[in-house]
């Protein structure tokens, strides 16, 4: 189980990046879309306004939590407080 | 870290203990309704306070003001909970209550759009910035100071009855709301009526202040503090400590990151989806969330009594595996009961009829309206609205169509039903979360160090859920297909839990019944 906890941590850390990578590819392809008129432009713009300053963040706690479980800090031993 | 042993005399004894569950379940109570009675109008204040025009981005706008109050929810856990890991549970949280009163009050005392402008909205989102300022110091203390008077091995159970406060005081939000409405009606209601909630909002706050000021701080609190050893710079000891900051991240991404998504879909994405995805009635859709979380709530107590016995993780992922199992099913269902397409019409019972009237430019405005009637009780008013101009070189507006269904008395249980298992799913998910989260931090940090993970996993996670399954149905709506698919914002809820469930199987730690 401790291995695969390890193991496990290296998708935690990929998922957080491909998390901000494609929440940055999906707003640049719908601002873009909205400034040539196919998406309404307020609330496109809004919208990624307002989800890429908060979620990126928390992304990068999603790829720290990876590299901690990677390091082996929530083997079975370690998480009973 | 080293646990230290609570001894008997330091936990209250039961008829203590419910006094201080009383006290401060009330005061959290208010403050949930609160932050709800803005979410549950969101669409009369999107035409007080918003520019009009564009209902869509109304909407949104006012979303994402309710939204605001999510977001600035982590940062008030920051400011509050350092206080209160320093000057104590008791005093923090009686600011919290008088900060979110305020805010509260102030809302209902805010001019409309078309009286001052720009700033109506600027007032509007500063305020709401407040109450979620409020909201962030007040829950933790809420749950560390319950936990902190309760006996090890019944936790669970007492920290349970904290739980319960965000449904019940969506519940008295809704309940006011209702009566509101129905003592003015509904035309006065939408004019200035609304403001009401908000403004008895004061008086609910000074019962509860009265309430607070009469309670002693936690003794887990004060042993520390006599013992000279609280934390000189709590919000270092949490997030710069290695050991610590990983049970932040823990708490955070294997547990309530989840449990939050869950939360604010059962509650309020099913909210939205039935009344502006299925246009189920204003009052229709009030009472029966009402009966749904009348029914609900004491399972908050069952399962946090439970998860005292078999540990808080089996709870809290059964819960999150239910929901991504059945999110599907239960929203296909909810639809179908109010799909007109799936019913037959009384034929005989169809009425319609126009009505042109002139407004103060001169253009004419056609109405049109049409009443159908199903055999199962069921019926759905179709009102049209076409503007001509009375310039006749400009063409008609294009119509504005609105929608309004009435559930049959069976769909309308079922519809309950329905709303009914989705707030289940949110008792098991929630109802063990205040002592799991108690748990897992010690006394000196533990204020800041719970609130911060719980208001970003409700906060955010949570908070933005109507926000972000509204967006991705919106935007599924293309030329080809101009009513969108009405499913495809459970896919937000669905992949969180989903990522949550698997981080919570792979590294949760089960019972710890000590907390440090």
């Amino acid at each position: 189980m401790n291995a695969l906890k390890r193991f496990f941590g290296f998708a935690w850390m990929a998922l957080g990046l491909a998390a901000i990578y494609l929440m940055f590819r999906q707003a640049g392809t719908e601002i873009a879309e909205a400034q040539a008129g196919l998406r309404p432009l307020l609330d496109t713009r809004m919208f990624w306004y307002v989800i890429i300053p908060i979620f990126t963040p928390i992304m990068f706690g999603l790829c720290l939590f990876g590299w901690f479980a990677w390091k082996g800090e929530f083997r079975s031993d370690k998480t009973t407080q | 870290m080293m646990p230290i042993n609570i001894s008997d005399t330091e936990t209250s004894a039961p008829r203590g203990l419910m006094k201080v569950i009383a006290a401060s379940s009330v005061g959290t109570l208010i403050e949930w309704y609160d932050f709800y009675i803005y979410g549950a109008m969101a669409v009369i204040i999107a035409k007080q306070f918003f520019p009009q025009g564009n209902p869509t981005a109304a909407f949104l706008a006012a979303l994402a003001t309710f939204a605001a109050g999510f977001v600035v929810r982590p940062f008030g856990a920051l400011v509050f909970g350092r206080l209160g890991d320093v000057i104590g549970r008791k005093h923090t949280f009686l600011l919290t209550l008088l900060l979110m009163g305020g805010s509260t009050f102030a809302i209902g005392l805010v001019p409309g759009y078309a009286q001052i402008g720009i700033w109506a909205p600027i007032l509007i989102l500063l305020l709401r910035l407040l109450q979620g300022l409020a909201l962030g110091g007040e829950y933790g203390g809420a749950a560390t100071y319950v936990a902190e008077h309760a006996p090890a091995g019944r936790r669970g159970y007492f920290t349970s009855y904290i739980q319960t406060t965000a449904t019940l005081g969506f519940f008295l939000s809704i309940g006011v709301i209702l009566i509101t409405r129905k003592a003015l009606g509904v035309e006065s209601f939408n004019t200035w009526g609304w403001r009401l909630p908000f403004l008895i909002s004061i008086f609910l706050i000074a019962v509860s202040v009265y309430i607070r000021l009469r309670m002693a701080e936690s003794p887990l609190f004060v042993r520390i503090k006599n013992e000279g050893k609280l934390s000189r710079n709590p919000l270092k000891e949490s997030f710069a400590r290695r050991s610590n900051l990983k049970m932040v991240l823990l708490a955070l991404f294997a547990a309530v990151m989840g449990q939050g998504v869950v939360w604010y879909t059962g509650q309020f994405y099913a909210q939205t989806f039935i009344e502006r995805t299925l246009s189920v009635e204003f009052e229709q859709v009030r009472y029966l969330l009402c009966f749904a979380i009348l029914f609900a709530t004491p399972f908050f107590l069952v399962f946090g009594a439970w998860s005292d016995k078999i540990g808080r993780k089996p709870i809290m992922l059964g819960g999150m595996l239910l929901a991504i199992a059945t999110y599907f099913p239960i929203y296909k269902m909810m639809y179908h009961v109010a799909d007109p397409a799936a019913k037959t019409e009384l034929l005989e019972n169809h009425r319609s009829g126009t009505v042109l009237a002139i407004n103060t430019a001169g253009d004419t405005i056609r109405t049109t309206t049409v009443v159908h009637v199903y055999t199962d009780g069921s019926s759905m008013k179709v009102v049209t609205n076409t503007v001509m101009p009375a310039d006749k070189a400009k063409s008609a507006s294009k119509p504005e169509t609105t929608r309004t269904f009435w559930l049959s008395p069976g769909g309308f249980w079922m519809m309950t039903l329905l709303v009914f298992i989705q707030i289940l799913y949110v008792t098991m998910v929630y109802g063990p979360i205040a002592a799991f989260l108690v748990e897992l931090f010690p006394t000196r940090i533990r204020y800041t160090s719970m609130s911060l993970p719980y208001h970003i996993g409700n906060g955010i996670f949570g908070g933005l859920t109507p926000f972000i399954a509204t967006r991705l149905f919106d935007a599924s709506k293309t030329t080809a297909d101009p009513g969108g698919d009405p499913y495809v914002g459970l896919w937000y809820p669905i992949l969180v839990a989903g990522t949550c469930f698997v981080l919570g199987l792979l590294y949760l730690p089960n019972k710890n019944d000590e907390i440090a």
